[in-house]
């Protein structure tokens, strides 16, 4: 059946409007907009089912546009009444590349589904020009903010149930123990009947209104055959309250005066302890998704743009792609995009984790979000609205914490027959008070049993693993670190072997100079001038990073004349007047120039992985320079990290060994994989599997894919603002290897959250249970009392939030935290 | 004699517990499709999944649109693992989630703590 105003399928269940049988509506609001012109909808239906080519013309326009697609979600102000939804609908289907639009009255928004990139702007324009209001909403935003709303409403609610609930509970309690409490009339007297009628009468609107979510949610579950924590605790509760009634306003159905017992004190305090219970996890899982909430509160609302040369203030969500941008001092950067003019020191700890501000200048990227420190700059605009890397690592984030970890999976198979596996062992407790407990059995068999129903506690078992998830995975955003799944996180901590990419992951992915000496009476500046200005035509990479060290020294360099290169020996010049020569031995050989005391230089940097060249002026040996992928700065630490995680590392790498090796050494790797071609990388992965490790590859997450694909987890060092196309299982944001480090050691703090969490809530169950049962009785005379129980049952699901919530605390190791 | 007709009547209640919720048919009903060939059904989410087994065919995209109509915050996610998709439902609003199933089966999708159930049957 389908839903005459939004055209969705709805269900048997769906709302109806009398006199239109038909009809199913997905929500009240279509109902109503349906109630208000009822004729064009009945009558639009037919014609739609008759087959229309309109119909059949958006059908394939739909099709076509399955790729690509996208929507946007836009807040529409101004409209008054039905008709105003069909007019901005046509205006907004009119605008080019539209195939759907489809205005929501209740909530004023509208959802724009497009073919192509339409920007949100020209979509504004058209419903400004059908005479209403308009803005881009972003959608994280405001679900957000009603869900922050809504959860609060519920928390004070039910804090209202608790303390009336609560108040009845103490005198109730008071009467309930005429052998603690003094002044209660004898047993049998109309005066304790009295009161005990009083208190039947009192503990209704507590079954009825602090009680009634057990009510309505058993009732929910129980018509679609299942049952949950509700179930157990509405069917405990009212059994207490109708055995103690029926003794009040009956006392003939039991015949044994010691039968005629009232129990109105678990009624009340079982109910007032379960919605405290439950009003403080409602407050803790708020908690949970607090990184989230951080994430979404970072975007900026506005932003200063140029447009026709001045600067104008309009909110973020109006900034196009291509649009200029002006950011002050202190201002926080709206959107990504390109630096195009000016300089500054930019924090972006809070997208990628880094704690140091980045300086930014002409041609660097900015992430929007971050915060501009020091000086002013513009930027082009390059990604705007949903394609924000803040707003790609929202979606992510989200994504992952509804994923689910493996070890949930079991959980989940438990969680199945739980609760009316409870209700069963409360059956058979009953049966066994009954049969065989000490007199007034029935009494006994009817605590025992109400008892066992109040003590089990579902919701700890199913709060275990997700509650744990969500910190974890949102904590790991906190610092840069995207994990893309629960399976994700959960394999992470079993990892024992971490290969890492040395290009670009280990080291810079850019030779640099790293040594000059000088043979002739030349200083070693001479030297690199000279060798410098040879190779200022150059533009291979050994070259540029000569060029690039006499820059960083200030030197001036001159211009070449009659350069040539001879390719894989070197290259020579003429630079102010002398003939530069400069490369391997061979080209010296070649020009006859003798290079003899140079070559035991050559020979150690070589052996230290540098790449050595000889400079020769005027045919005479005149210095060496070396160049070498430089280690990052962290990189050492990182990797004694993982170390100290008790992890092997393995580099992987496509040059000689002796290169390899010798960086290898430098940051103390074990083990080496050296000259492995990058289509190599994954069977690599594949062979240190099978000799059973579990294997973590971290590298670049688009030219690694395969390898982080063949890896138990793939961890993509983050190389733009692009995140969600990396591939790999846990996305870096920051390039930075400490990340690995931190992600592992979350991964393992998660899990052992996890653990603690589900540990506690099987061995709260197991053992509470059956000491509920009475189990204890026949050899101790332990039983336990409904109130204890109930307390135990509120505060067990509490305990499993609050420890996942002790998560929030995590902080990656440092190497000054170690020592 | 009460005790025998008590401990028989628990023995029936217990059976009865059992096939309530352990052996109960799955009723379901088969997902509509939509003019662009999506196969569309709409799920009320409150107390439990409405319908709670939805009937497609293999191959073609699924469109499920959930509905939450409880405040209650156990089922403020519905999680479809078998197809790694999950959406959050905020009370009131249509949510869709999207998937193509390409081989037969039986797959899950359920509330995080997997105490709400459903399945997507796929022929």
């Amino acid at each position: 059946m389908r839903d005459p105003v939004c055209g969705m399928t709805v269900g048997p269940d769906a709302l109806r409007v009398e006199g239109y049988s038909e009809f199913g509506f997905c929500s009240e609001h279509c109902r109503k907009v349906f109630i208000a012109d009822s004729t064009r909808y009945a009558h639009q239906t037919d014609s739609d089912s008759e087959g229309s080519e309109v119909a059949e013309a958006r059908a394939e326009e739909r099709a076509m546009a399955a790729v690509g697609s996208s929507s946007i979600h836009l807040s529409v102000e101004g409209m008054t009444c039905a008709s105003c939804v069909s007019t901005v609908e046509t205006a907004l289907s009119a605008v080019p590349g539209v195939i759907d639009a489809r205005v929501n009255f209740a909530s004023n928004t509208a959802t724009v589904d497009t073919a192509i990139e339409v920007p949100a702007s020209v979509l504004t324009a058209a419903v400004v020009a059908s005479g209403y209001q308009a803005t881009e909403v972003v959608e994280e935003d405001d679900t957000s903010d009603t869900e922050r709303v809504e959860s609060e409403r519920r928390y004070r609610l039910l804090m209202r149930k608790f303390w009336f609930a609560a108040v009845v509970s103490l005198p109730v309690i008071y009467l309930s123990y005429p052998e603690v409490f003094p002044g209660i009339p004898e047993k049998g007297s109309t005066a304790l009947w009295w009161i005990w009628l009083a208190m039947g009468v009192l503990t209704i609107p507590v079954l009825a209104w602090s009680g009634s979510q057990f009510f309505t949610g058993a009732w929910g579950a129980l018509k679609h055959r299942s049952a949950n924590m509700h179930t157990l605790i509405a069917t405990g509760i009212s059994a207490a309250w109708l055995y103690s009634t029926v003794a009040v306003l009956f006392p003939g159905f039991f015949p044994d005066e010691m039968l005629r017992d009232v129990f109105y004190d678990v009624t009340a305090v079982v109910t007032a302890l379960v919605v405290l219970g439950t009003a403080l996890e409602l407050r803790a899982r708020a908690r949970t998704s607090e990184a989230m909430k951080k994430l979404i509160g970072l975007q900026a609302k506005t932003a200063r743009v140029l447009r026709d040369g001045t600067e104008v203030d309009i909110s973020v969500g109006e900034v196009v792609v291509g649009d200029v941008v002006v950011v002050r001092p202190g201002e926080k950067i709206p959107v990504d995009g390109v630096v195009v003019s000016g300089s500054s020191a930019v924090d972006e700890s809070m997208v990628t984790g880094e704690p140091i501000p980045v300086e930014k200048t002409e041609g660097a990227t900015v992430i929007g979000a971050t915060i501009n420190r020091t000086g002013s700059f513009k930027f082009e605009a390059t990604r705007v609205g949903r394609e924000t890397m803040l707003a790609q690592i929202i979606r992510m984030v989200r994504d992952a914490q509804g994923s689910k970890a493996p070890i949930q999976r079991t959980v989940d198979k438990v969680s199945g027959y739980f609760v009316p596996a409870v209700m069963i062992i409360a059956v058979l407790t009953f049966m066994t008070w009954y049969t065989f407990g000490p007199s007034p059995a029935l009494v006994y068999a009817v605590i025992t049993m109400v008892t066992v129903l109040v003590i089990a506690c579902p919701c700890a078992l199913g709060l275990a693993t997700p509650t744990s998830l969500m910190v974890g995975i949102g904590k790991g955003a906190e610092n840069g670190i995207l994990i893309r799944s629960g399976d994700a996180l959960e394999t992470a901590h079993r990892i024992d072997t971490v290969v890492v990419d040395k290009t670009g992951t280990i080291t810079r992915g850019k030779p640099s100079l790293t040594d000059i000496s000088a043979f002739q009476d030349l200083t070693e500046e001479e030297v690199l001038r000279l060798a410098a200005s040879a190779e200022k035509g150059s533009e291979h990479p050994l070259g540029e990073s000569i060029v690039r060290a006499a820059a960083d020294r200030h030197l001036t360099l001159s211009e070449p004349s009659q350069f040539s290169a001879v390719p894989g020996h070197g290259i020579e010049a003429r630079v102010d007047g002398y003939q530069v020569v400069l490369g391997t031995l061979k080209l010296m050989a070649d020009r006859g120039i003798a290079a003899g005391p140079a070559e035991s230089r050559l020979e150690s940097l070589a052996e230290q992985g540098k790449t050595a060249m000889v400079v020769a002026v005027d045919g005479e040996l005149a210095g060496v320079v070396a160049v070498a992928d430089t280690l990052k700065d962290d990189s050492t630490e990182a990797i004694a990290r993982l170390h100290r995680l008790g992890l092997e590392v393995v580099m992987l790498t496509g040059d000689n060994h002796r290169t390899a090796q010798a960086i290898a050494g430098m940051v103390g790797i074990d083990r080496v994989l050296a000259e492995v071609l990058p289509d190599e990388k994954a069977t690599q992965i594949k062979l240190l599997q099978a000799e059973g490790k579990v294997v973590a590859m971290v590298g670049d997450g688009i030219n690694d894919a395969p390898a982080l694909a063949q890896a138990d987890v793939g961890l993509a060092m983050g190389t733009g603002t692009d995140v969600a196309m990396e591939s790999g299982d846990i996305t870096l944001v920051k390039g930075s290897l400490t990340g690995v480090a931190t992600a592992i050691e979350l991964s393992q703090a998660t899990m052992r959250n996890i653990h603690q969490n589900l540990v506690g809530a099987f061995a709260y169950n197991t053992l509470g249970i059956p000491i509920a049962a009475g189990l204890l009785y026949p050899a101790f005379g332990i039983l336990l009392s409904p109130l204890i129980a109930g307390a135990a049952m509120a505060f067990s699901s509490v305990t499993v939030v609050t420890n996942a919530n002790r998560l929030r605390r995590f902080k990656p190791t440092h190497r000054e935290e170690v020592s | 004699m009460d005790v025998v007709f008590v401990n028989l009547a628990g023995l029936a209640l217990i059976g009865l517990i059992a096939w309530y919720f352990w052996m109960s048919k799955p009723t379901g009903m088969l997902a509509g499709i939509t003019s662009d060939g999506t196969q569309e059904a709409f799920i009320v989410v409150k107390g439990g999944y409405s319908p709670d087994t939805i009937r497609v065919a293999a191959g073609r995209p699924v469109r499920l649109v959930f509905n939450r109509q409880e405040s209650d915050p156990c089922s403020e996610r519905v999680v479809l693992d078998a197809f790694g998709v999950s959406a959050e439902l905020p009370q009131g609003s249509n949510v869709p989630i999207e998937f193509t199933p390409t081989e037969e089966g039986s797959y899950e999708f359920a509330c995080q703590m997997g105490m709400l159930r459903g399945k997507v049957v796929v022929s």
